[in-house]
């Protein structure tokens, strides 16, 4: 797979944003070094907090911007100079060179205006993450690290709390894809409750032969069996369920020994056999179904969030208006 | 209405034993119509005698609700009646209401039992008996009317037919299709729907059946939907009196009688052309070939002085060449001097060149200038210029550039052009091309980028002829494939092995070169065969492997415009790998003893070869230590990849599953997403999503009958507007992305919808909502920035390759 990759998100054009991030960081830094307010203590209330802050506000507005953007790549179809024929005239081979690509393969591979055209979402998630790795050392020393229970607190608090669910989502979004893929090769959610569906058949036909305790077992196996469930048992995904496939397994083995008339031990050794199978797919849709959770379940926290953050810095540059 | 009014006429004329007429007209499908028409519109006496109770019997016929063109699309038509694109209904009932208009005077359910006499004194014999005597004749009786039987006892059962007006009429019937033709394969896979359908072939395989329709057979038997039988013989068919089946067919199958009980025959088995009747007429044909048609002078007459026949007998079997020629025998008949059809047309297009005036002059230019097209015949000529285009470009203007994917054929009719192209390594070549010569053919052939620039030079006069004419022309004319295949293929060899051989070297090496073909997965040779020559690989593409542990491991991609199994003719050993084609192929084989010849006296190709034989060799080792480089080569020529232009690739270690590939492409595209992310292959981690390959030769654009599938100079494969939703193309294509959606107009969300999470509105639009066209990728051709897929893909999972460049890559 190696072979296919292009460079990742943080080594995205040469590695442009952790540069960009990294001299924010270090500027904000060096400046909060050698500011010396006149008043003693640092605040946000310096002229470097009030740069910082503004800063930070700024970069919380270009970094919400990302979720509207990325429902809306891209801005606008635009056919100018597209169909037109190239006129040019070429005198010698020289010339032919120079148009290797043809044009429209060209434009194609064009950068484009990321704000009139929504650009090139690649690039924009590595600055958002970057960015806000950076915001993160801006809005703390915007505070001076004075803090209290009030609204400028909450809106840091805030702050604290989106970059944090953001870090994590970035661990999700690097580790769970492979997963994923690993977890359900060729087949898709589909297939497998298909599967399951037929497996339930064939063991339902055997048990018909077998004695009332063991047709009960199917029975709760075919219908009691959850694959997904609620939101907590879903993001748990396989840990701490009491399934009923994997209970009738336990069962079916048990009873085995007890069951030895005619074609019993035959059909008994089929039923363990087919609910071994079925185990295997029901914890696979059960591993797709918490993998996919918790790929998403985390932007249920970051946005809702990052919108009570914009509410609360709203706030915040209100107050200090009203008390200046 | 209409049934009374030809009753009205039929009782008039039984009380006239015989009538006597300037003009008859036999036949009144397209062209009896038309001439009819013209006929009563200019006030001549006549009749127009059709054997079927109704109009246009052959139209009439045509499965409901079918669609009919208007081919060719350029063409006028020039007849009294009108006539477009539309539904079956809608065209027989314009015409009916037309032939009343005008008050032709036409007698249905009259078959001609023959027709004798000469100029100003025919006999037409009715099969009532009764005669209709003549001036002039016009046959038109196409080549549909005598449809076969099947010969065997009970073949006119009530409940054995031989056509299916509507296969929806039938549910919950057993039925035997027999015929494993079009016309059946197509009846029994309409019928299977909701029906247990039987079909009967008489040979063990379907392969006089288009191949989309091969294909979707394939697929019901293996769903068990059709039942088939193949090597086998209608024997008879009974009545039996049973509550649920009416009648038993009896066959004779490769296991045995078989008696299949059944409610309905239906049986597929073609048409005759009536040549005997026609032979009755004192008409002669040339040859004893089953298809030809008689020979006829410009004006369509026969050999018979006066008797005149057009349509589909005289080999044009489309309604509006038909019917333009229906109208033009009334008036050469009159004496009025008429011009083709098409002659304004063609007029036009010679505007460019000064001092020709009529479309005969043009074409006798062309006749005179290009020996490759001096074989066609004059309306041969006459049909391919209406297709192609007279170019007059400034000296120093390009043609086309190299790289450029478009992929029509020029002629030089006058002036020079200069061809600049590149080998591999960047050795740059330009050579001269005269009156007289083409170029533009390897793109045409190979479906691929130009290899070369073309630009004008003093007073160049050119003619382009787009794929299709060009393809369809290669087809018929074996002249002109012959010729062309001449010229392309020491052009191949110039461009792609030697530029500097010598004109005599090359002439012994194309002499006995052989053109073969190949499709997918089909062998050119194998690891351990002797070796028989070099192949040079003109379209398509093929993989090179060899059998490692017992495992088939594949070593390299080839593509067009290259060759394989030099290795073998280096090294002088039995074949070192098997070869097999990833795409239809044709590769050109040049024979080992004139090839080895020509190295041994040409130093500068025996070095180019030898260097080639060691750059495989190394990159060959290098892939055997490599097993995951080779299951991914394997894995993406499964996938179609080996004859693709520009796929979508998803990186599935990377992929989110946001779909913001799915949703970015719906927002451009009127709301209807043309990837389907979640469908198609996996391999480790690498996913090929249901989305446009943009194949070298796209299936898709095989069977379109209005030509809208095309490729533009960029690459992208795209339906136009002029789509009319048949799904031909969605048939055609092996990958299934191609979809069927409504023709809607798009309004994409604004910003503050986009933040409450609304979609675009759809509003449906065109004549008739609720139509169909057919809709895929186009790989957003003329947006700017490219690929909506791609941009909006945060993670850079999903990327677009050139499968050439990037199998170059795996290593």
């Amino acid at each position: 797979m190696n072979m296919l990759q292009r460079p990742g998100l943080i080594r995205h054009k040469n590695w442009r944003y952790p540069k960009l991030s990294g001299m924010v960081i270090a500027a904000a830094i060096i400046m909060y070094w050698l500011h010396s307010p006149a008043e003693g203590e640092p605040y946000g209330g310096t002229w470097l907090g009030y740069v910082l802050g503004i800063a930070s506000m700024l970069l919380i507005f270009l970094l919400m911007w990302y979720g509207i953007t990325k429902r809306n790549v891209p801005k606008s179809r635009d056919r100018r100079h597209y169909d037109k024929v190239d006129r040019r005239k070429f005198e010698n081979t020289e010339d032919v060179r120079k148009y290797k690509r043809s044009e429209g393969e060209r434009r194609r591979h064009q950068p484009v205006n990321t704000w009139r055209f929504g650009g090139d979402m690649k690039g924009w998630l590595a600055a958002h993450i970057n960015l806000g790795g950076a915001l993160l050392v801006l809005v703390t020393l915007h505070s001076g690290f004075q803090f209290g229970w009030n609204i400028h607190t909450l809106s840091y608090v805030l702050t604290l709390l989106v970059i944090a669910s953001g870090f994590y989502g970035v661990y999700v979004y690097v580790n769970y894809p492979r997963l994923i893929t690993e977890n359900m090769g060729e087949d898709s959610l589909e297939t497998l409750l298909s599967k399951i569906a037929e497996l339930n058949e064939m063991t339902r036909i055997r048990a018909l032969d077998l004695p009332d305790d063991v047709n009960e077992l199917i029975l709760a196996a075919r219908t009691q069996t959850r694959l997904g469930g609620g939101v907590w048992q879903q993001l748990a995904g396989e840990a701490k369920r009491d399934c009923p496939t994997r209970h009738a397994i336990a069962k079916v083995l048990e009873l085995g020994a007890k069951y030895t008339k005619d074609n019993q031990p035959k059909l008994m050794r089929d039923l363990y056999a087919l609910l071994l199978r079925k185990e295997k797919i029901v914890s696979r849709v059960r591993n797709e179904v918490m993998l996919k959770a918790r790929l998403r379940f985390w932007l249920y926290i970051h946005a809702p969030l990052s919108i009570a953050l914009f509410t609360a810095l709203f706030a915040h540059v209100v107050s200090i208006y009203y008390y200046w | 209405m209409l049934r009374l009014y030809f009753d009205k006429w039929h009782v008039a004329h039984t009380f006239m034993s015989k009538d006597r007429y300037k003009i008859a007209i036999i036949g009144s499908g397209p062209a009896g119509i038309s001439a009819a028409a013209r006929a009563a519109e200019l006030g001549v006496s006549h009749v127009l005698v059709e054997a079927a109770p109704h109009l246009a019997n052959t139209i009439h016929r045509y499965q409901k609700g079918k669609q009919v063109m208007a081919e060719p699309a350029c063409l006028p038509l020039r007849s009294p009646m009108s006539f477009g694109p539309s539904v079956r209904e809608h065209i027989l009932d314009t015409w009916e209401n037309e032939i009343q208009r005008l008050e032709v005077n036409i007698r249905v359910g009259c078959a001609v039992a023959g027709i004798s006499g000469t100029r100003g004194d025919f006999v037409i014999r009715l099969s009532s008996g009764e005669e209709i005597e003549a001036e002039f004749a016009i046959l038109a009786i196409g080549v549909q009317g005598n449809i076969r039987k099947l010969g065997v006892p009970g073949e006119d059962l009530p409940r054995v037919q031989y056509q299916l007006d509507d296969p929806g009429e039938f549910s919950g019937e057993t039925i035997v299709v027999v015929g494993g033709g079009d016309a059946g394969v197509e009846n029994a896979l309409a019928l299977c729907k909701q029906n247990r359908v039987f079909l009967v072939n008489r040979q063990e395989e379907f392969s006089n059946c288009k191949e989309a329709n091969l294909e979707m057979l394939m697929a019901a038997v293996t769903d068990n939907k059709i039942e088939t039988r193949v090597n086998s013989r209608t024997e008879r068919i009974e009545a039996i009196n049973e509550d649920v089946y009416p009648i038993v067919y009896v066959v004779q199958t490769e296991q045995g009688q078989e008696r299949i009980k059944c409610h309905r025959v239906i049986a597929r088995l073609g048409a005759n052309p009536p040549r005997k009747l026609v032979e009755s007429f004192g008409i002669e044909f040339p040859n004893d070939d089953l298809s030809s048609v008689p020979q006829l002078t410009e004006q369509y007459e026969s050999n018979v002085p006066g008797l005149y026949v057009v349509g589909a007998l005289a080999g044009y079997p489309l309604i509006k060449q038909a019917m333009n020629q229906g109208y033009e025998v009334v008036e050469y008949i009159l004496g009025n001097p008429v011009e083709p059809a098409d002659e304004g047309l063609l007029r036009e297009k010679f505007s460019s060149i000064p001092g020709i005036h009529k479309a005969g002059e043009g074409i006798a230019l062309i006749r005179e200038n290009q020996p490759l097209l001096a074989s066609l015949t004059t309306l041969q000529l006459r049909e391919f210029m209406l297709d192609s285009t007279v170019l007059a470009p400034n000296k120093g203007e390009i043609i086309f550039k190299r790289n450029d994917y478009s992929n029509s054929f020029f002629s030089i009719i006058g002036g020079g052009v200069r061809i600049l192209t590149e080998d591999k390594n960047g050795a740059q070549m330009a050579f001269e091309l005269k009156s007289g010569q083409f170029f533009g053919e390897m793109g045409l052939l190979s479906g691929r980028r130009r290899s070369g620039t073309a630009i004008a030079g003093d007073n160049c006069l050119l003619v382009e002829t787009p794929r299709r004419s060009m393809l369809k022309l290669l087809n018929s004319a074996c002249g002109v494939r012959r010729s062309l295949d001449e010229v392309s293929l020491r052009r191949i060899i110039q461009n792609y092995l030697d530029a500097s051989l010598p004109e005599s070297e090359l002439d012994h090496l194309v002499h006995e070169a052989k053109f073969k073909e190949y499709s997918v997965g089909e062998v050119l040779f194998n690891e351990g065969d002797e070796a028989d020559g070099l192949y040079m690989i003109r379209r398509g593409s093929v993989t090179v492997s060899r059998i490692v542990e017992g495992k088939e491991v594949v070593l390299a991609y080839v593509s067009a415009g290259s060759y394989v199994g030099e290795m073998a003719l280096v090294s002088k050993t039995p074949r070192s790998a098997t070869v097999r084609a990833a795409a239809p192929t044709e590769a050109i084989l040049l024979e080992t003893e004139r090839f080895n010849a020509v190295m041994e006296r040409n130093s500068s190709i025996r070095g180019k070869v030898d260097s080639r034989y060691l750059e495989r060799v190394v990159n060959d080792d290098d892939i055997v230590a490599n097993a995951e480089a080779s299951g991914l080569i394997k894995f993406l020529m499964d996938q179609g990849v080996g004859e693709a232009t520009d796929v979508l690739l998803i990186d599935y270690s990377r992929c989110i599953r946001c779909d913001s590939c799915e949703n970015a492409c719906a927002s451009v595209h009127e709301g209807t997403s043309r990837l389907d992310r979640e469908a198609g292959s996996t391999y480790e981690q690498l996913h090929v999503p249901a989305s446009c390959r943009h194949c070298e030769h796209p299936h898709c654009m095989k069977d379109c009958p209005p030509d809208a599938i095309h490729r533009s100079v960029n690459g992208e494969v795209f339906i136009s507007d002029s789509c009319i939703g048949c799904g031909n193309c969605q048939k055609n294509c092996p990958y299934g992305v191609i979809q069927m959606a409504e023709r809607v107009e798009y309004k994409r969300p604004s910003i503050l919808e986009i933040i409450l999470g609304k979609k675009g509105k759809k509003v449906t639009v065109g004549e008739v909502p609720g139509a169909k066209v057919a809709v895929k990728c186009d790989m957003c051709k003329g947006i700017l920035g490219g690929y909506a897929c791609v941009r909006a893909c945060p993670t850079g999972a999903a990327m677009r390759v050139n499968p050439e460049e990037f199998l170059g890559q795996i290593k």
